[in-house]
């Protein structure tokens, strides 16, 4: 059936978002090897403690935290900006799946893709007890 | 033990895992939940956050080169995707409402499953069946590349599979993992997708579940910097290694290892779930 072929447009956003992919892995690696180098350098020798649950500082639960984090010099906020950005790397490959989607005019896909951003934008932004 | 060995421990079990999980076909997941709990001590929830960021960063890292290749279908993943969201805030909700022993047990028996899975051989099945009505009116039947040129194929059984989507999306948010077996299983198995774009449709949806849940992780504070780091970049060079080796491995030899393994593990995690010790 000639319907189900992939199309030019189609292959080539296939090429874009393989590459968004790679380069979002490639930076979140970067940043986390480099936040992870400073923090066993300044705080190697201390012992860790991940037995009990304690949480952690509100701090590193959002994003905004993670800036005064990493403004105030903690080097565990660099690897927390990796780990956000590693997080936002599918959620970006969906909003520009939406894109491509408006883009071929297929409306069907449009409602599909805004559902599940929906789903991920509940979860990046919600409130939780 | 000091930080930095601790580190240096985890970020080489986490290879070791990211590696055998890129060789069986399974991922890291299911290994370095159990790895870091039941080996290495570490409390359940944090091990849970750390497991779902390298579950991002390898299906991510692989998804890439799948999806230029043309194997994945990108509208069924997309379909899919729905039902594994919100499946994945689901369990994530779910988790931080019962007890670490619950969620091991449970652990455990995905694990068991998972042993199970990993020894049964695959075989591409494609067949000539009519094309569903529901999966050609969203567009899900396409093709994919083979050495004899463009296949096309019929997607079958889309309710069944979008159901199983959302367990897998609800145990991906509970456990940390990326449920690329049973997202497998439900395409290969339930919608008669070919192999090849079942296993990299999963994978290029895994990273799109995971993300789901880690905002709620991350929300609630179980992602901690200092152990997600080794973790995730771990299983990430896993990952890689793995899928270099992979073309030349004896396969079924590793997949026995690593169901043995997968097996000692998934009675452990049972034995200190039901005896309160994790």
């Amino acid at each position: 059936m000639v319907l189900n072929r992939r199309t030019k447009f189609e292959q080539r956003f296939e090429q874009f978002i393989g590459n968004l992919l790679r380069v979002g892995v490639i930076l979140a690696s970067v940043l986390v090897l480099t936040g992870g180098i400073l923090y066993l350098i300044r705080h190697g020798t201390e012992v860790p403690n991940y037995q009990f649950f304690r949480g952690e500082p509100a701090e590193f639960r959002t994003p905004a935290g993670v800036k005064t984090s990493i403004l105030s010099g903690r080097n565990r906020g660099i690897i927390q900006l990796g780990l956000l950005l590693l997080i936002a790397t599918p959620v970006m490959r969906v909003v520009f799946s939406l894109l491509a989607f408006v883009r071929l005019k297929d409306y069907t896909y449009v409602i599909v893709t805004l559902i599940v951003l929906a789903g991920l934008i509940y979860s990046l932004i919600g409130k939780y007890s | 033990m000091n930080t930095l060995d601790f580190s240096l421990l985890i970020w080489f079990g986490s290879l070791s895992a990211g590696f055998l999980g890129a060789l069986t076909g399974l991922g890291g997941g299911v290994v370095i939940v159990p790895f870091l709990s039941v080996v290495c001590g570490v409390d359940l929830h944090y091990a849970i956050g750390a497991s779902l960021l390298s579950v991002i960063a390898t299906s991510s890292g692989a998804a890439s080169a799948y999806v230029k290749e043309g194997y994945t279908n990108m509208r069924l993943g997309m379909f899919l995707e729905i039902a594994t969201t919100f499946g994945a805030v689901a369990g994530a909700v779910v988790a931080a409402k019962i007890s670490t022993g619950v969620i091991a047990i449970v652990f455990g028996i995905v694990l068991l499953y998972s042993a199970y899975l990993s020894r049964k051989p695959y075989s591409e099945n494609i067949d000539n069946l009519p094309p569903d009505p529901l999966a050609t009116r969203l567009k899900l039947n396409s093709t994919y590349p083979t050495s004899t040129g463009e296949q096309s194929y019929n997607v079958r059984g889309v309710p069944f599979g979008f159901g199983l989507m959302f367990i897998a999306g609800v145990l991906s948010g509970l456990l940390g993992i990326g449920s690329g077996a049973l997202k497998v299983l439900a395409m290969d198995q339930i919608m008669h997708i070919p192999f090849k774009v079942s296993t990299t449709t999963s994978n290029f949806m895994i990273g799109v579940t995971a993300a789901a849940s880690a905002g709620i992780y991350l929300n609630r504070g179980y992602i901690d910097p200092g152990l997600a780091m080794p973790v995730m970049l771990g299983v990430l060079c896993g990952a890689v290694l793995g899928a270099r080796v992979l073309v030349r491995a004896r396969v079924q030899l590793l997949r026995n290892i690593f169901s043995g393994v997968i097996l000692v593990l998934a009675l452990e995690m049972i034995y200190k779930g039901l005896t309160g010790r994790l």
